[in-house]
């Protein structure tokens, strides 16, 4: 089958097979800041924006993805300038190793479009389906909370 | 305390930016699985449905005509060379007692056969067609099972070497005395036992195990791995498959966290062997449900701590004794057990009669490994909890008792020389010991005065408060070597390169940091090439706590000899002697204050008088492990009802030596306490009665997730090493021994059970308090 579906702002034609993946589908076209952590929605590393929410693409049937806009860990910075919540990541120390911090940050993003001034609680329960191992999320909770405070206009910069 | 000699940093001790972080948190393909080569085959492996069998038969013709497949590996096409999979340094301590294939399978998932296919699909379609005929066999399922009289044998192969005593099972013995033990017991006011008992748990990286295989345009082997360890990993692929380690080049990217299950050899050799047979590309990659079946685990143990304490508290006499689960495979289990005794005993050096005890033994069960800790978590166990009741026993404040016993700056313990990486050690005296401070500070932020023993009670939660102290290594001595390569460009701009292997712990960030401080340039100037065996020098890898204090010093080593090249080089720039020349702010700067950029004297070397290469390799192999420390202490709330444990606030206050990067040393206390946590409480592979992983799923075996982290304080305290780096020791392993003793003590603090075995699950923790 052929899905239509827009990436990161641009639209392309894929061929999948009818069980395909998101996830699978998304890889092959070279979107490798998808990562596969289980194939099985436990881990959220593989967490991307489906119409503006996040969702475990390893879930989702690439025959439910026609016409959908898909936002993935590449679309967040915009002409070479990164996105307030990777430059969080980066100065609170919270990429170890960086597998699962694509998919947190997809739901962190889908977190602060939905609410820009989030309690610690709620940053916690919008990344309790991403894991990680190398962290205690003490450093990604406080980035993201750094990230809404610069997105609000608030921050010290 | 120690001399603090800390000198002012200019880069270290600094929150740098991690040299690799922009790539990471913008999704830049730098794992194994995101280079996609043309033609790549796709691996699966057949595991065995059995825990102990003969197999009798292959006939792989059926999967072999199956369109699509490429090559199919069995016993019958494959090297037999008996090895280990343990990445350790050469001659590895662990038993060569693996084969590629073998005709004897040892565990559920024991590898049997592999599909290398144009797809996974039909990769795994032709594992269904492989006809496997097995003589079934009794196994051996847990350690009483391995020591019973008349057990089944699991390796009764002739060909194995370096185990103990095969026909009892047995990989490793260690026995140790110091002193009398038998005598400090008599003479002890006090004895005090304990027996715990620590159960399988997994590392669950989030990336597991996978390697890409290609051959290059020279038709040399490229192995590009998810490893802890690409050196071992060259030379025991080229070992096992017989072909010169010169046609083998391993790459390590950016790997998904290791924790120990990548300082092992898992996949390399099949990947390697589909590449070389088929000539393509192949990929080796486990799933979730095969990281947790056939990847590597924890040993589980049952280690029994007797100790012997006069009536002022002071320790008399220590014994410890460990039995350890090595599964089906040996790797790591002779150092392992090892470490049970060397990383915790030492602690406790004012005891001067003391006795270590352990054996290994061969179950059919997974494969346990390298897991960080190394031992030390399951000797901390008992040995902290015995602390606690012996300093119930006295009527002393736990914090009292240990305060009294614990090692300081100045001495040594006789432990350090008898007991070491599997032979003998390493005698050494502890130059820099913060944990009097450590213990201070846990114990004021955690409350320890007012909440200890008030048994604070909210409906049907009680409260409670616990503590316990442990060291660790940095790095094995006279063992362990590390390499580092310093080269100058004509911007002023260096090469590092490092053999040392960066899992996402920041190591290429803190040696690049360790490197811009000697040449006195910023980070930024310092460009880090690591893991890459054609390309940067030799290092043991990532373990033991190694990589800050032995990679780091072979790092500050080549710097240095680079720093001297470029000041005799500027010497005649500057009309100056180079024994007045210093590097501040990327350039040499002379006694009266003149100074010349660093790219200017790279460009006289390089193009204007005696020219060279400015650069240098160095190497660094340790003579002492400096100990890190820390001091932990927990709250927690104690359901009555259900048997609930609740952690509420968690203390770690760490000595490391100078933390290079402190948000990264943090970030490792972080990660390592919350993986302990879970370990202490949810964490556990359970098995059926046939030896079959019951749980091997994300969904199934809980780890952590964000909502279940207690308020957490990781507090780093001032201190100097004087052999380290800059003055760092290790802080990678230490965390991870902390959460089980603290949460128990705490446990028995709020409702007055000791739990001996973990996780404290409701259902223990209840059935403790009715046995009460």
């Amino acid at each position: 089958m052929r899905v239509s579906l827009t990436i990161n702002g641009a639209t392309r034609d894929v061929e999948a097979g009818a069980g395909d993946t998101l996830l699978e589908v998304l890889r092959r076209e070279g979107v490798m800041g998808v990562k596969k952590g289980c194939g099985t929605g436990d881990c959220g590393a593989c967490a991307v924006l489906l119409n503006g929410r996040a969702v475990n693409s390893c879930l989702v049937l690439i025959a439910k993805c026609a016409g959908a806009e898909i936002l993935t860990v590449e679309g967040l910075a915009r002409d070479g300038e990164l996105h307030p919540l990777q430059t969080a990541f980066l100065e609170e120390g919270a990429v170890q190793c960086g597998y699962c911090t694509p998919g947190m940050m997809m739901s962190a993003i889908d977190l602060l479009t939905r609410n820009p001034d989030p309690t610690e609680e709620e940053i916690r329960t919008a990344i309790s389906g991403n894991l990680c191992r190398c962290t205690g999320y003490e450093k990604q909770v406080l980035a993201i909370r750094k990230a809404a405070e610069r997105m609000r206009g608030e921050g010290d910069e | 305390m120690s001399e603090t000699k800390r000198p002012a940093f200019a880069v270290v001790g600094k929150n740098e930016r991690k040299v690799d972080g922009v790539g990471l948190v913008t999704g830049h393909p730098k794992f194994v699985d995101d280079l996609s080569l043309p033609e790549t085959l796709h691996v699966r492996i057949l595991g065995s449905p059995h825990a102990h069998a003969r197999i009798v038969g292959v006939d792989v013709s059926e999967a072999e005509a199956l369109d699509g497949v490429a090559c199919v590996l069995t016993h019958e096409n494959t090297p037999a060379t008996r090895h280990t999979t343990a990445g350790q340094g050469f001659p590895e301590p662990s038993p060569y007692d693996a084969r590629m294939f073998d005709t004897t399978v040892r565990f559920v998932g024991d590898r049997v056969a592999a599909v290398a296919a144009e797809t996974a699909e039909v990769a795994e379609a032709a594992l269904k067609r492989i006809r496997v005929t097995y003589e079934e066999l009794q196994p051996v399922l847990s350690i009483d099972e391995a020591r019973a009289d008349g057990a089944p044998v699991v390796h009764d192969e002739e060909d194995s070497t370096g185990i103990y005593d095969a026909s009892k099972n047995i990989v490793a013995d260690v026995d140790i005395d110091v002193g009398d033990v038998a005598a400090g017991f008599e003479e002890s006011d006090v004895v005090v036992e304990t027996t715990c008992e620590t159960r399988y748990a997994q590392h669950t990286p989030i990336e597991t195990h996978i390697v890409l295989a290609y051959l290059d345009s020279d038709e040399r082997l490229v192995l590009r791995t998810s490893t802890q360890v690409p050196f071992h990993v060259r030379r025991i692929v080229a070992f096992t498959l017989g072909i010169p380690m010169h046609r083998i080049r391993v790459i390590k990217p950016r790997i998904g966290g290791g924790f120990g299950t990548k300082q092992e050899v898992l996949l390399e050799d099949i990947a390697g062997l589909v590449t070389l047979r088929t000539g393509r590309p192949a990929l080796v990659h486990l799933s979730r449900a095969e990281e947790f079946i056939a990847a590597r685990t924890r040993h589980p143990m049952r280690v029994r701590v007797k100790l012997g304490a006069m009536q002022d508290g002071r320790l008399h006499a220590i014994e410890m004794e460990a039995l350890s689960n090595t599964g089906a495979y040996g790797a790591h289990g002779l150092t392992v057990l090892a470490n049970t005794g060397s990383k915790t005993l030492p602690l406790y050096n004012k005891a001067a009669n003391a006795h270590f005890y352990g054996q290994a033994l061969y179950t059919n069960m997974p494969v346990p490994g390298a897991y960080r800790g190394y031992g030390a978590t399951q000797g901390y166990f008992p040995l902290e909890t015995a602390m606690d009741e012996l300093a119930e026993r006295l009527a002393i404040d736990p914090i009292g008792l240990r305060r009294k016993n614990h090692i300081r700056v100045g001495e040594t313990s006789p432990i350090f020389a008898k007991l070491g990486e599997g032979r003998e050690g390493v005698s050494q005296t502890v130059k820099s010991c913060e944990l009097a401070r450590c213990i201070d500070v846990g114990a004021e932020r955690i409350g320890w005065a007012e909440k200890r023993g008030a048994k604070r009670v909210d409906g049907p939660w009680v409260h409670g408060v616990g503590m316990s102290i442990m060291m660790q290594g940095s790095g094995i001595p006279e063992i362990d070597m590390a390499a580092a390569t310093v080269k100058m460009n004509e911007d002023g701009s260096f090469n590092l390169l490092i053999g040392a292997t960066d899992l996402g712990t920041g190591s290429d960030t803190i040696l690049g940091q360790m490197a811009a401080e000697v040449l006195g340039v910023p980070l930024a100037k310092i460009v880090v090439t690591s893991s890459d065996t054609d390309v940067t020098p030799f290092d043991v890898g990532a373990y033991a706590s190694s990589t800050t204090y032995v990679s780091g010093t072979a790092v500050v080593r080549a710097a240095e000899c680079v720093r001297e090249q470029i000041l005799a080089v500027a010497g005649p720039l500057l009309d100056a002697e180079p024994d007045d020349l210093r590097l501040e702010g990327s350039a040499v700067v002379g006694p009266d204050g003149q100074s010349v950029g660093l790219d200017r004297v790279c460009h006289r070397a390089m193009y204007e008088s005696e020219q060279f290469q400015i650069a240098a390799t160095a190497s660094f192999v340790p003579t002492e492990s400096p100990p890190p420390f820390i001091a932990n202490f927990a709250e927690v709330a104690v359901d009555t009802e259900t048997g609930r444990v609740k952690v509420l606030h968690y203390v770690v206050a760490a000595d490391c030596g100078v933390a290079i990067h402190p948000k990264l040393a943090e970030g490792q206390l972080e990660g390592s306490i919350v993986n302990g946590i879970g370990y202490a409480l949810t964490e556990e592979m359970l098995f059926s009665s046939k030896g079959r992983v019951r749980n091997p799923s994300l969904f199934d075996y809980k780890i952590p997730g964000a909502l279940d982290v207690p308020k957490l304080d990781v507090i780093l305290v001032d201190s100097y090493e004087p052999t380290g780096p800059m003055g760092a020791k290790s802080i990678g392993e230490i965390g991870i021994n902390g959460p089980i003793p603290t949460l128990a003590n705490a446990i028995y603090d709020a409702v007055g059970v000791r739990l001996r075995e973990t996780p404290f699950t409701p259902e223990r923790v209840l059935r403790a308090m009715r046995r009460s």
